[in-house]
């Protein structure tokens, strides 16, 4: 089974680079370099700050959209191109099907995220060779963090459970359906914690606890962000990162588990 | 568009010419767009809007990239306050740059420099600033109240009290508060029983700006430091040269016309310089005869100090 989940998985990777996803490294690391360089001019003395903001910023804004826009068409290409029968007459069942497309998704986002780090550090380490007073300007946080990682760290798993939900919708809908569900998600997800306190606001018992069962079955996006916290050198602790990583995983895995089960129960004749 | 066997046409023929037919067109529309706006004058560039009024929404609004978006309104603050101060018009609006702050501020409230260059831009006087020092201790109280611990904020903002309001039982109250916050510099104390006790005189200005600049942690605030003491030093230069004026006017009964005339007497080795490297000038109508130029990187000079007393160092 895991070889079955393993190849589906490489392929959806292989498929990724061939279709040139990761051409977007590039486009990141000249936004970046040319960046760096406008917001020397532009913004007193926080150069490394906004550095780090953007790369960080990009680098979401990035994945998000691989993540969505390959996430949707993992199951819908199949199904179009109707190379879901020949797949499904091999010896391959369904779930290892869905996982191993995830899997691959999983293995494209997690290359990017990594490579957008590393060019996100080499950015940062030229600028303080260049100009090494910039790092003294900003004295909250090392020009080099390696707190950065944990930022990039959450993003990834964050960027897992969007996959998942962009994977799910696409196991019964369209495309475009599907990304329209998946961006008003992640848009929910960053809100959702109003729903928590929606007795504050609502009077109807009924309405409280709708609000209530909203908020654990949506996805909770927002504490997935501390992007503002590490480059401010505030500390997340290892506590919060496994807490945080751990509900990413899970929920990833609900909704994983969901998209087989409408998966399973799809009738391609 | 594929060559044909015997057309003579190289393979690459059809995809140059589809380039060069692209950049035609390419030219032609930027031509035409040039032509359109010599007769429809594009409308001016958009810096005074805000996009948003400050808010607890924004940074929700911002989907987690609320620090991108504050620094965004960080470079529009930087902008409007150094495009306006460097226009030209005589009629100068800062009227954007406490929102455009507050917002900054509402997006990240850790942005240390937004709170501590913002106050430094709020409180410069008009027209090189909007002289708003009122709007700058709101902005650095707010930065308190988002981070307790920063000390520098609350010395900030007794500097505020102290250099542009002239209230120096509150500026003490500042450095007293900030003194007791966990890291402050020693320094602050005495700097809180210094301002209470001698007020404003010059020697105990320079002090106090010599104590920011060589704590400084950032070049801004120490560029402020800097220029602050060259324009203390300004004054007191100011001072030994309208004595030399009055003892000139006193010993012939008329006021120095060029600086060659106290140079021909040697009091003086050669026309005086201010600490930026700008000459004096000579104006009988001043109170001592002797003006800092307008060109200066110094002017103005702080009102309080102008007519007190003499050189203290």
């Amino acid at each position: 089974m895991g070889r079955v989940i393993g190849l589906v998985a490489y392929h959806v990777f292989k498929e990724s680079v061939r279709d040139k996803v990761l051409y977007n490294l590039v486009l990141f690391a000249v936004l970046l370099i040319a960046g760096s360089f406008v917001v020397g001019q532009l913004t007193a003395g926080q150069d490394i700050k906004i550095i780090k903001d953007l790369g960080l910023a990009a680098s979401a804004v990035f994945g998000l959209f691989i993540a969505v826009f390959i996430g949707v068409g993992l199951v819908w290409k199949e199904v179009d191109k109707r190379s879901i029968y020949n797949l499904l007459v091999k010896p391959l069942r369904r779930h290892e099907f869905i996982i191993g497309k995830f899997l691959g998704l999983a293995l494209t986002l997690l290359v990017n995220i990594a490579v957008m780090a590393v060019a996100l550090y080499v950015v940062l380490a030229l600028m303080n060779w260049l100009d090494p007073g910039l790092g003294k300007v900003s004295t909250e946080a090392p020009v080099l963090d390696p707190q950065l990682l944990k930022a990039f760290a959450l993003l990834y798993v964050q960027l897992l459970v969007v996959t998942s939900v962009a994977l799910f919708f696409s196991t019964f809908s369209g495309p475009m359906l599907s990304a329209a569900f998946t961006f008003g998600l992640y848009i929910v997800g960053h809100f959702n914690a109003d729903l928590a306190h929606f007795e504050d606001v609502v009077k109807s018992p009924a309405a409280a606890w709708l609000g209530k069962a909203l908020y654990y079955i949506l996805p909770n996006l927002a504490p997935f962000d501390v992007k503002a916290a590490v480059v401010h050198g505030q500390a997340v602790s290892a506590g919060y990162i496994a807490l945080t990583a751990g509900y990413g995983v899970l929920y990833a895995g609900a909704m994983l588990t969901l998209a087989v089960l409408v998966f399973a129960r799809r009738d391609f004749k | 568009m594929s060559s044909q066997p015997g057309s003579g046409r190289r393979p690459g023929a059809g995809a140059l010419a589809l380039l060069v037919g692209a950049l035609l067109l390419w030219g032609a529309a930027v031509s035409l767009q040039a032509w359109r706006e010599r007769y429809y004058s594009l409308p001016p560039a958009a810096s005074e809007v805000l996009y948003f009024r400050a808010g607890s929404a924004v940074p929700r609004v911002a989907l987690g990239f609320d620090a991108v978006l504050a620094d965004i309104y960080w470079i529009r603050a930087i902008q409007h306050f150094g495009g306006t101060r460097r226009a030209a018009s005589g009629d100068k609006s800062y009227r954007l740059l406490y929102p455009l702050l507050d917002l900054t501020t509402t997006l990240d409230p850790h942005f240390n420099m937004a709170y501590r260059f913002g106050a430094i831009f709020l409180t410069e006087s008009y027209p090189d600033g909007p002289g708003r020092a009122d709007q700058a201790i709101a902005l650095l109280e707010r930065g308190l109240a988002a981070d307790p611990k920063k000390w520098q904020y609350a010395q900030d903002a007794g500097f505020v009290h102290y250099w542009w309001l002239h209230d120096y039982r509150t500026a003490a109250a500042w450095f007293d508060r900030a003194s007791r916050i966990d890291g402050a510099p020693w320094w602050l104390r005495s700097l809180a029983a210094t301002t209470l006790a001698e007020g404003g005189d010059r020697q105990s200005s320079r002090r106090l700006w010599q104590q920011l600049y060589e704590t400084a942690d950032n070049s801004w605030v120490k560029n402020n430091a800097e220029l602050r003491l060259s324009q203390l030093q300004a004054l007191d230069q100011i001072d030994a040269l309208a004595a030399l004026v009055r003892r000139y006017t006193q010993q012939f009964g008329r006021s120095p016309v060029s600086w060659g005339a106290l140079v021909s007497m040697r009091w003086l080795s050669g026309v005086p310089l201010d600490p930026s490297g700008t000459p004096f000038e000579l104006d009988s109508t001043q109170e001592g005869g002797v003006v800092l130029s307008k060109q200066s990187p110094l002017s103005p000079l702080p009102p309080q100090f102008t007519k007190k007393t003499g050189p203290t160092s």
